[in-house]
């Protein structure tokens, strides 16, 4: 699903945060990317998102080269990468239900398929009661749960995760894993950027270790 | 992926549309300077050039009145004054005469002046005689010309003069008016254009978290671009609408004291209003500039706002 062959990805103040990664995730399958900070965590992830490009080398994801992707075309392809952050990129001026609805609105969606498919996020994360609150109302693990909902809620085949536990106590960490495991359950791959090695020491999948940009 | 639904497509339209607009109302003040400032700058040009309009229709209007006044000498009597009145008559160029004597002149130029003490204080009547000479309708303006010259050689003639001159020299203003409105009206274009431009961009810079979360999430820069197109287009539309209405005022206010001027001058004048044709026109430019304005804004900022 995700094929790294290669990948450089240089600054322009020649520093290199990643160089020469090659690694291959397949469809379905759930896997951590480790390390300390700096370690190229988010650079990598950014790769597979479309927000930065590698300098060279190929990256491949869902039968796509990416080096050739052309700049109109990353919209589209963005539709199909569900992202979540560790700032959860929340929309403060909008309810849970508009937040949670953009990337529907944005594909142009009809208003009741729209209503469906948002309910149906949402009961997912476990906050159907809540999309009429804005996030500011939520506490960390329910905006962080929303952001997921946000990311899940056009069914994309891919889900990142750049450390979504970060600001969250173990025991709702331990919870927004869990959720993270039952998509992966329905086919979608998952892909968690994190370091908090204790937490994903409880739990059993692949972990991918990043030091000093390639793979330790 | 870009299978389009045209009714879907026409009703998120129409949802931006008024999305951009609640997002007006919600700055009252800040919205209400910015389409007044609109208004303003498109109504200047566009009352300039209904004044010009009006006074080229009154020139129009004294077209085929090119008349020469001859002025006979002060010792001139009246019965002369007649003779020679029919005497010019049978020119070739001349269509008709009128014979105006003294006293008359001084009658006629009593009741428009209003000048009636002043007049009363003077000795003796200080106007000639005058004949009012109406070419033909087909004489050239050479023709002419040479029957001016004809008239004041004349011995009992003191001075011929064309009333077309001033006419000309004032259609020559007429005209410099004319170019330096273009000029104006497309500098005040172009601070509307840059007025909505900024106001776009402040607009922007607001919202960058919101580009930002709607690019990460598959949103186009068409998507991303057409509230602040919308946006543009509103404060557009509306400043022209209130560029129509300062029009509307501006003439109520002076059509009463034109009105009495035309009277002065005992012209059947209007003062043409063009309020329909504007109607429409004023709003349009508003809205094109609008657009063009939120366009350039937006085209210049939207590529700096990526996602990092």
């Amino acid at each position: 699903m995700i094929r790294f062959t290669d990948v450089h990805k240089r600054y322009t103040n020649q520093y290199e945060a990643l160089s020469g990664l090659s690694f291959e995730l397949d469809k379905g399958e759930m896997a951590f990317l480790t390390g300390h900070s700096g370690a190229g965590k988010s650079t990598l992830l950014k790769l597979i998102a479309l927000i930065e490009r590698s300098s060279s080398g190929q990256v491949w994801v869902n039968n796509q080269n990416l080096t050739r992707l052309p700049k109109w075309k990353v919209p589209y392809y963005r539709r199909k990468i569900g992202l979540v952050f560790q700032d959860h990129n929340l929309l403060h001026d909008r309810t849970v239900f508009d937040n949670v609805a953009l990337p529907l609105i944005i594909a142009g969606e009809n208003h009741r398929e729209i209503g469906r498919r948002v309910r149906a996020a949402l009961d997912k994360v476990g906050l159907l009661g809540k999309e009429r609150n804005l996030p500011i109302a939520l506490s960390g693990g329910e905006q962080q749960r929303v952001g997921i909902a946000r990311a899940v809620v056009n069914r994309p085949p891919v889900l990142l995760a750049d450390e979504p536990t970060g600001n969250l106590d173990p025991e709702l960490s331990l919870e927004i894993m869990h959720l993270f495991e039952q998509f992966n359950q329905v086919g979608v791959t998952v892909f968690i950027a994190t370091h908090d090695h204790e937490l994903i020491s409880r739990l059993s999948y692949r972990h991918i270790a990043l030091h000093q940009g390639r793979l330790a | 992926m870009l299978s389009l639904n045209l009714p879907n497509y026409l009703l998120r339209h129409l949802q931006v549309m008024l999305y951009s607009l609640g997002q007006l109302t919600r700055t009252p003040v800040a919205s209400v300077m910015t389409v007044l400032v609109i208004g303003i700058a498109i109504a200047l040009p566009a009352g300039l050039y209904v004044m010009l309009h009006n006074i080229e229709k009154v020139t129009n209007q004294w077209d085929d009145a090119s008349q020469i006044s001859v002025f006979l000498q002060h010792t001139t009597n009246d019965s002369r004054g007649k003779q020679l009145a029919s005497q010019l008559t049978s020119w070739p160029d001349i269509e008709s005469v009128d014979y105006r004597s003294a006293s008359e002149a001084l009658n006629e130029f009593r009741e428009l002046s209003g000048m009636d003490e002043i007049l009363d204080t003077l000795p003796k009547n200080p106007l000639p005689p005058v004949l009012l000479i109406h070419p033909t309708k087909s004489a050239q303006q050479e023709a002419i010309q040479q029957l001016l010259e004809r008239l004041q050689a004349m011995q009992e003639v003191e001075l011929a003069e064309l009333d077309m001159a001033w006419l000309q020299r004032l259609r020559t203003i007429n005209e410099t008016g004319q170019r330096g409105i273009t000029i104006i009206a497309v500098l005040l274009s172009i601070s509307v254009l840059l007025v909505i431009g900024n106001t776009i961009r402040l607009a922007i810079l607001s919202r960058q978290t919101e580009i930002k979360v709607i690019k990460l999430v598959g949103g186009t820069n068409a998507f991303v671009r057409r509230p602040f197109l919308y946006t543009g287009f509103w404060y557009g539309l509306v400043g022209g609408i209130i560029a129509w209405l300062t029009l509307l005022i501006t003439l109520l206010a002076i059509n009463g004291p034109i009105n009495k001027l035309a009277s002065l001058y005992e012209s059947q004048f209007n003062l043409e209003w063009l309020s329909g044709q504007m109607f429409i026109s004023l709003p349009l430019f508003g809205l094109i500039l609008g657009v063009m304005g939120a366009w350039l804004a937006v085209g210049r900022h939207l590529n700096d706002i990526e996602p990092s």
